[in-house]
């Protein structure tokens, strides 16, 4: 298992826009990914669940991942998060 | 022939056939069935066929309206693709043999349902979108035709209940030539994307869809806001005059959109907009606008369960101030009470509300509410050009209140390390006579005033504008009023402060050469009246007007008045 917690510096936190970023890459990994916010842990394969978390600037999230690309998956989330400016 | 009233949305007239796009019935049976993976080969095929479509509409609307509004259609098609959809559908299917269409609005309602609960107005809008997706879907399960506005091939005029984003999206421009809907408003979605792609609407009619006929022809008139069905001989011959005048109108004004607004001695005037929200800000600057006068900021109040977090307002004035970029932005503050209720406030009735607990009456004494306002606009301060301005002043002690509460704010801010901007003017609102006639007197204390007319003439001349019996007392020319407004910019320009105007008075073509006499530094307006004032004002001389408004301050009556700008003007 993978795991890697980051801040959400973001102003307008996880909306739609990255929320469709963050879903279609994790879409590219076979392993099963969860994405944890305030208590609530939801699939990061699923726009809707992501959208429901309602992440704002500020926010302390965790990225886990179980499964044969496990670390890749968490790595590669980890850098498209900081790369479109949305956390670090 | 008949006409239906509505709410002009978007600008322009349009002259076509109507085109229903009326969403199909999509009501289906709850049922059991026999072979379960059958069914689910049902559910992929219908949500295959659905992302294809969707596919489709976001090249659309990647080639019409931008990348901006195609982003929306990639967030859909990962619904459609979204395994806590599709799972528990699919789970449902095989463990209680439900029909795919009972299966898929069980889950569909179950998300819908938690956006909507949401206390997080973006996520609310949010269920809008997973309708919208789950809806295609379940037109493909029901083998029902989808309303597919991509395929219309001849000029209509589209024809709903609302329009959603991936209607619109669909809309091509050569074709649609306007559209009309039973319900929204100018804020809508629909009402936002017209705006946007210039085509003429009228929203709001109720009625629409009932009262017009399949083949019928229809004239969208989105300046004044009516909708006439099937038009005589001689109707449709007028529309098409007004039409072409409209559109070499609209062609002279477009000339001046990026010219200052400059009189023919060479006096520069502002002419600026009113504006409700962000998505207006657009509008203000298609129209050539040079700053927002009059930021109401009620909108972000009104119909909620409960107030605004001070976030969700800073996003608003950010996104506001950071499209406007150096051009100033008037924000005032939250005029709210008496008429304009707040259900969660639990404000008690009032047998006056216009003479009683509102503005900033309300927030002195709630000033919990105030300081987050305050707060969100302080910190949005430093992406753009923000002045403040205090509605329903009218004490000195009133303004040097608010004020000194704003300060306070703003050294908590500074104090915990968020930046503020230094230079923002504070202003006030002249709408009470008190204040016009002790203009003087605060002039010494505000950066700048703007006469907010609709409430200075109701309370000058004590007629309620609501009421229709004393309607013909709303007089914006009577010479009560031009002296008042004269008294408020004499005063203002003695302390080398500004004056402005944000009622419907100042994009009055009869008024407007009034109060460039008198003196008036920024005429605040809705957008689409900014291209029509810039011509006219252009064509006028600042010295001539000086002379003719003096003479206008010494008549008797409105009527002397206007009769006199008539003539002078050539109107």
């Amino acid at each position: 298992m993978a795991e890697k917690t980051m801040t959400i510096t973001d102003e307008t936190g996880v909306h739609a826009r990255p929320a469709t970023i963050l879903v279609n890459k994790a879409g590219g990994f076979k392993s099963d990914i969860q994405l944890a916010y305030n208590g609530k842990s939801v699939n990061l394969k699923s726009i809707m669940g992501v959208m429901s978390l309602g992440i704002p600037q500020g926010a302390e999230i965790t990225i886990t991942a179980e499964g044969d690309d496990a670390d890749e998956a968490v790595n590669t989330i980890a850098a498209t998060i900081k790369s479109e400016g949305l956390g670090e | 022939m008949s006409m239906i009233n509505g709410i002009a949305a978007s600008n322009g007239i349009a002259i076509a056939k109507a085109y229903h796009l009326a969403v199909p019935d999509l009501s289906f049976e709850k049922t059991t069935v026999a072979n379960a993976e059958e069914e689910i080969s049902r559910l992929d095929a219908a949500l295959d066929i659905s992302k294809q479509e969707l596919e489709k509409i976001r090249e659309n609307a990647r080639v019409s309206l931008g990348d901006e509004h195609a982003e929306i259609f990639s967030a859909h098609l990962l619904v459609l693709a979204d395994p806590e959809l599709v799972n528990p559908i699919k789970d449902n299917i095989r463990s209680n043999k439900l029909n795919a269409e009972a299966a898929l609005d069980e889950t569909a309602t179950m998300f819908i349902d938690m956006f909507r609960s949401m206390d997080n107005e973006y996520m609310k809008e949010r269920a809008a979108d997973i309708q919208d997706v789950t809806k295609r879907v379940m037109a493909h399960l029901l083998q029902v035709s989808f309303p597919d506005p991509a395929l219309i091939d001849e000029e209509v005029i589209i024809i709903a209940e609302d329009l959603t984003p991936s209607d619109t999206a669909q809309l091509n421009k050569q074709f649609v030539k306007g559209f009309t809907t039973d319900i929204g408003g100018r804020t809508s979605h629909s009402a936002i994307m017209a705006r946007s792609l210039e085509i003429p609407a009228v929203v709001g009619t109720k009625s629409i869809t009932s009262s017009a006929g399949k083949d019928s022809m229809i004239i969208v008139d989105g300046i004044e806001g009516t909708v006439i069905i099937n038009p005589s001989e001689d109707e449709l011959a007028a529309y098409r005059a007004r039409q072409e005048a409209f559109e070499q109108q609209k062609q002279e004004w477009a000339k001046l959109k990026d010219e200052p607004t400059v009189t023919t001695d060479n006096v520069h005037v502002e002419l600026v907009a009113n504006i409700g929200t962000p998505e207006d800000v657009t509008g203000v600057l298609n129209n050539g606008g040079e700053g927002v006068g009059l930021y109401r900021t009620e909108f972000l109040y009104m119909g909620k369960s409960e107030l605004p977090s001070e976030d969700e307002q800073f996003e608003s004035y950010k996104a506001v101030l950071e499209q406007m970029g150096d051009k100033p932005v008037v924000v005032r503050t939250l005029d709210i009470g008496g008429d304009k209720e707040l259900s969660y406030l639990q404000l008690p009735k009032e047998l006056n509300p216009f003479l009683g607990f509102r503005a900033i009456r309300l927030c002195l004494e709630r000033d919990d509410i105030f300081r987050v306002q305050l707060r969100a606009l302080l910190r949005a301060s430093v992406y753009g050009n923000l002045k403040i301005m205090f509605p329903m002043i009218a004490t000195l002690e009133e303004f040097r209140q608010a004020k000194a509460i704003l300060l306070e704010e703003k050294d908590k801010l500074t104090a915990d390390g968020v930046s503020v901007s230094d230079d923002i003017e504070i202003g006030i609102m002249v709408e009470i006579p008190s204040t016009a006639v002790a203009a003087k007197q605060f002039a010494k204390e505000v950066d700048f005033f703007s006469v907010g007319t609709n409430d200075l003439i109701q309370y000058t001349m004590a007629a309620d504008r609501m009421n229709e019996r004393v309607s013909y007392l709303y007089q914006p020319y009577h010479p009560a009023i031009l002296n008042l407004v004269h008294n408020v910019i004499e005063a203002a320009h003695a302390e080398g402060k500004w004056a402005g105007m944000c009622g419907e008075m100042a994009g009055d073509e009869i008024a407007i050469p009034l109060l460039l006499g008198l003196g008036l530094d920024e005429f605040s307006m809705s957008a689409t009246s900014i291209l029509p004032a810039r011509t006219q004002i252009t064509k006028l001389s600042k010295a001539d007007m000086q002379q003719l408004s003096q003479e206008a301050l010494t008549l008797s009556t409105a009527d002397e008045v206007e009769k006199l700008v008539r003539q002078r003007t050539g109107q």
